[in-house]
C-alpha cells in the first residue's frame, strides 16, 4: 500500500528536507521499515530499542491516533494520509 | 462595579460584540490568568490578554532579557536587556492598560510552587520553552483542575491544545512523557522563526479568552498544528486516554515531578 507520510520539521534532515514523502506497507509497522530503507536513521528517531513508538511521538492515520487503533499493526490502505507528530517544546 | 466612560470606550470593540457584551467584558475583568513564561509565546499572549482587560494577569519567569530574545519576544525592548523578564513585561502591560493588575513572579515554575500558584488563577497559559516545564504545567493543571492552554513552537511549526482537566484530553494523554535528554536538538541549535511565536501565542490568548467567556468551541480534544512554511493549519483528533498517568482512571502521577532537562529540547 502506498501512503503519504507527513514528516515533522525536526526529522526533515533525514528526508532531504521533504515535508511529505511516500512510503509503502500493509501496516504502520511495515511502513516504518520501508521508511527506514528509504531514509536511514529515521526509525531510531521514532522508535525505541525494542521497536516501540517513542512516547513523545505520535502517528496518525487519516487524523486518527494509531494508539486508539491497533498500534503498529494498524492496517493501511492505498492513499492513506499518515502524520508523524512529535511533541514540541519551544516557547 | 460598573465600567467608567473611559473603560467603555477602551473596550467598546469588545462590548459591541454580541458574544462578549458588557457582561462578557465584566467576566474578562474578573478573570485571573497565569502566563507561564514571558518569552516567545508569553509575550504576545500576555500583551493581548492585558489589552483585552483581563483583571489579574500573573506572569512567572526566572530569566532576564537577552539580546537573542528580541527577535521574537516582543514584550521586551532593546533597553530591557539584562532586566528580569517579568519586570520588563509588567512595565509594558501597565503602560498599555492600567486596569490590569500584574503579578510578577521572578522564579522558575517548579514542583514546589506550581500548585499554590495555579490555585490562584482561573486559566493557565503555557508559554514555557522546555519539556519538563510543559509536563509540569500539565500535571499541575490536572491536579488543581484548572483549564490550560498549551502551546509549543520550533523552527517553522507550532502546536496548540486547550485542556479542560478530566473533561478533555490532557498533554500526557497525547504525549505520555518527555523525551530523554540529548535525543533531539535543542531550540538554540534548531532555531525558531520569530513570527511563529506571535501566531501561536495569539491563538493561545484567543483560547484563554474563549474559556473565560465560555463561548465558541475551544481546541479541546483537537491538537492544532501549524506549518508556517506551507502556511497550513491542521487538526488532529485526540482523545482522553483512560490509561493516562495523570488524568486517567488509575493515575500513577499524584504529585508533581521535576524532570531534569536542558532548556528547549525537542
Amino acid at each position: 500500500m502506498a501512503v503519504k507520510v507527513r514528516i515533522p520539521t525536526p526529522l526533515r534532515g533525514l528526508t532531504n528536507g521533504q515535508g511529505e514523502v511516500e512510503a509503502a506497507g500493509r501496516t504502520i509497522g511495515d511502513m516504518l521499515v520501508d521508511l527506514e530503507n528509504r531514509y536511514p536513521g529515521i526509525k531510531e528517531r521514532l522508535c525505541d530499542e525494542a521497536g516501540n513508538l517513542r512516547r513523545f511521538v505520535n502517528i496518525y492515520v487519516n487524523e486518527e491516533d494509531i494508539r486508539f487503533k491497533q498500534g503498529s499493526d494498524t492496517a493501511l490502505s492505498d492513499g492513506d494520509d499518515v502524520s508523524i507528530v512529535p511533541a514540541i517544546a519551544g516557547g | 462595579m460598573s465600567f467608567t466612560d473611559e473603560q467603555i470606550k477602551r473596550y467598546s470593540r469588545h462590548i459591541i460584540l454580541p458574544e462578549v457584551g458588557g457582561k462578557g467584558q465584566k467576566k474578562i475583568r474578573e478573570s485571573r490568568v497565569l502566563v507561564i513564561g514571558a518569552g516567545g509565546l508569553g509575550s504576545p499572549a500576555a500583551y493581548y490578554l492585558a489589552a483585552a482587560g483581563v483583571g489579574t494577569l500573573g506572569i512567572i519567569d526566572g530569566d532576564v532579557v537577552d539580546l537573542s530574545n528580541l527577535q521574537r519576544q516582543i514584550i521586551h525592548q532593546t533597553p530591557d536587556i539584562g532586566k528580569p523578564k517579568v519586570i520588563s513585561a509588567k512595565e509594558k502591560i501597565e503602560a498599555l492598560n492600567p486596569d490590569v493588575e500584574v503579578k510578577a513572579y521572578q522564579a522558575l515554575l517548579t514542583s514546589q510552587n506550581a500548585l499554590d500558584l495555579f490555585r490562584e488563577y482561573d486559566v493557565i497559559l503555557d508559554g514555557t520553552d522546555n519539556f519538563p516545564a510543559k509536563f509540569l504545567s500539565n500535571d499541575a493543571a490536572v491536579i488543581t483542575n484548572k483549564p490550560l492552554v498549551h502551546g509549543g513552537i520550533l523552527r517553522f511549526i507550532g502546536q496548540v491544545l486547550s485542556i479542560v482537566p478530566h473533561k478533555s484530553a490532557c498533554y500526557r494523554c497525547v504525549f505520555n512523557s518527555p523525551p530523554p535528554q540529548g535525543l533531539i536538538p535543542t531550540c538554540q541549535e534548531a532555531g525558531v522563526v520569530g513570527v511563529l511565536a506571535g501566531v501561536i501565542g495569539t491563538i493561545q490568548a484567543t483560547e484563554a479568552l474563549k474559556l473565560i467567556l465560555n463561548i465558541g468551541e475551544p481546541l479541546k480534544d483537537r491538537l492544532m498544528t501549524f506549518d508556517a512554511q506551507k502556511m497550513e493549519f491542521r487538526e488532529i483528533r485526540i482523545k482522553k486516554n483512560p490509561k493516562c498517568p495523570v488524568c486517567g482512571e488509575n493515575p500513577t502521577i499524584k504529585e508533581l515531578i521535576d524532570y531534569e532537562q536542558e532548556v528547549c529540547s525537542i
